[in-house]
């Protein structure tokens, strides 16, 4: 099976192989946003944050106690929300920009701690051995991405993503219908950085290097910008975000010391004219149902009245 | 029986007295409208009784519990749903996912049950929860734009379908906060219906309204509050003979002629 699994990604154009990796980590990563601010509305900017301590939790993990991978995701995840749940629970109380600034200043915090952190090498970074499972981390990375996937698109549609909406929508409003709203913030903020943890944890373990550095303020900015590209609280065009950025310094790799130039501008005019994000405010299922010719349930129903 | 009880509610903003030493007994079953020039503190009493501010001094009791003090959040679940004066609708939501909020008491699933979407028990549940809202929406009559945005309704039903949502609570008391602020006499009368309609269900109706017409048609009973002080109380019929009630809404002078 993992040899078969081997050869498979062999087949595969590495360089391509590790653009879609990076992709697949990416879709993760913004997906855990999406949940925090596309879903709930709380604007953080200490993502990448979450990313470091779940980089630095699953690699000591895998060189402490060489847990099988999966687990190690698992318990990296876990941790991170912790860490998420402690820190969000006096932090979720400001909304807006107050919060933006509290994440900013967390995510300092994080990156400083693990500058100055003897069990992880300090500023010389961490090197990651490889990740103690049989099937090859591509394949790894795609299985995830699609857990995130159907996960995100579960939460969004169940009574606990409706109260999240909710809360975006009117906090008061919210309240008045009977929804915890601390509660509910607390917990999309661990859900969300749950994700961001174990993206880390895949991140590591394929560069099989990483230093507190990587995980700085760009980062976070970097995965915030998938989201509000895609469209805020909308999960294809999260996917669709992070393909496109993750990819895109990639892509324009042609244009040499111009690509960041092209880059940057291919954000301006998205957001000048596409300020919801690419599918913000679109129903991505009537899309499909109109697609292959068939009516939105939402039609269906208006005509049968 | 009295469902919803205050006993010398004060609160005081600063030196600001908004709401002063107001005793009130709402009884089950009837519809009890408060009214009151501008500013007299009928919007401030309906966040008191809903959690949103605390009095500073008395008690709320509602089906004999005390709820001064509590959060908004376990007033709503204990069976007290409300509207907004200035609508506080899910605008980017459809219809029908605002008044699913509003079931958000009557389900049990949390975040397992999300990520267990397809277990048998979620769906049983989110099937209610369904069921509920459809119902609620057939009560407003807003069933046929279940899948708009509820920030594209004109304000009208935006109005009925705030109601929807705090009536998919299933409260034992509903706080009507001008409900038919900026509606046209047809919107009115179907209002009037609709909130009678509502109160046959079996659930009470507690309601803040400047339409006059409006109040004297509907309610059970009127409490009149001015600057804070409830001046007085009683059927229709005796607010609208009561000289202080004219005093206030008038003036002087215009008690004194009547």
């Amino acid at each position: 099976m993992g040899t078969y699994l081997q050869s498979l990604v062999a087949m595969v154009d590495p360089y391509l192989m590790q653009i879609l990796v990076n992709v697949g980590i990416a879709i993760v990563l913004a997906l855990g946003l999406n949940v925090i601010v596309g879903l709930t509305g709380q604007l953080s900017l200490g993502h990448a944050a979450f990313m470091s301590i779940g980089a630095f939790a699953s690699a000591m993990i895998t060189i402490k106690t060489g847990l099988p991978f999966s687990l190690n995701l698992v318990l990296t995840g876990v941790v991170t929300a912790l860490v998420a749940a402690i820190i969000g629970f006096p932090i979720l109380r400001l909304t807006g920009d107050y919060l933006a600034i509290c994440t900013l200043g967390f995510a300092e915090i994080v990156k400083v701690f693990f500058l100055n952190f003897e069990p992880t090498n300090k500023a010389l970074g961490l090197t990651v051995p490889a990740a103690k499972t049989m099937i090859p981390m591509p394949i790894y990375v795609l299985l995830v991405a699609i857990i995130a996937i159907v996960l995100v698109t579960f939460v969004q549609s169940s009574r606990f993503g409706r109260a999240l909406k909710a809360i975006r929508e009117d906090e008061i409003a919210a309240e008045a219908m009977g929804i915890n709203t601390t509660r509910y913030k607390i917990q999309a903020f661990a859900l969300g950085s749950f994700m961001a943890g174990v993206g880390g944890g895949l991140y590591a373990h394929f560069l099989s290097y990483i230093n507190p550095s990587d995980f700085g303020f760009l980062k976070s900015v970097d995965i915030l910008s998938m989201v509000v590209l895609g469209g805020l609280g909308s999960v294809p065009g999260t996917v669709i975000g992070s393909s496109v950025l993750a990819s895109a310094p990639e892509f324009l790799r042609f244009m040499s010391q111009y690509r960041m130039l092209v880059y940057g501008a291919l954000l301006v005019f998205l957001m000048v004219f596409r300020p919801n994000g690419l599918l913000g405010g679109v129903n991505f299922m009537d899309l499909c149902l109109r697609a292959i010719g068939k009516k939105p349930a939402g039609v269906a129903l208006k005509q049968k009245k | 029986m009295s469902i919803l009880k205050l006993e010398d509610v004060t609160i005081r903003f600063g030196g600001l007295v908004a709401v002063d030493k107001v005793n009130l007994t709402v009884e089950k079953g009837t519809i009890v409208a408060l009214i009151g020039p501008n500013g007299a503190g009928k919007s401030t009493l309906f966040n008191l009784i809903t959690g949103i501010y605390t009095p500073t001094e008395g008690t709320i009791s509602f089906m004999d519990e005390t709820i001064a003090g509590k959060t908004p959040y376990h007033i709503a679940a204990a069976g007290i749903g409300r509207t907004f004066q200035n609508i506080r609708l899910f605008t980017q939501l459809t219809v029908l996912e605002n008044v699913l909020i509003g079931a958000h008491t009557r389900g049990k699933c949390d975040l397992t049950g999300a990520i267990l979407k397809f277990m048998p028990w979620v769906r049983r549940e989110e099937g209610e929860l369904y069921d509920l809202a459809i119902d609620c929406l057939k009560q407003v009559g807003l069933t046929y734009k279940a899948y708009e945005l509820a920030g594209n309704l004109p304000y009208g039903e935006q109005r009925r379908l705030e109601i929807a949502r705090a009536l998919a609570i299933k409260p034992e008391i509903i706080l009507l906060d001008e409900p038919a602020a900026g509606m046209n006499p047809q919107e009115k009368h179907t209002l009037l219906e609709m909130v009678q309609a509502i109160s046959r269900t079996g659930v009470t109706v507690f309601l803040v309204e400047h339409d006059m017409k409006f109040v004297m048609g509907i309610s059970d009973r009127i409490a009149v509050l001015d600057y804070g002080v409830k001046i007085a109380e009683g059927t229709p019929e005796q607010i609208r003979a009561n000289p202080k009630v004219i005093e206030a809404y008038l003036g002087k002078g215009a008690a004194s002629d009547a």
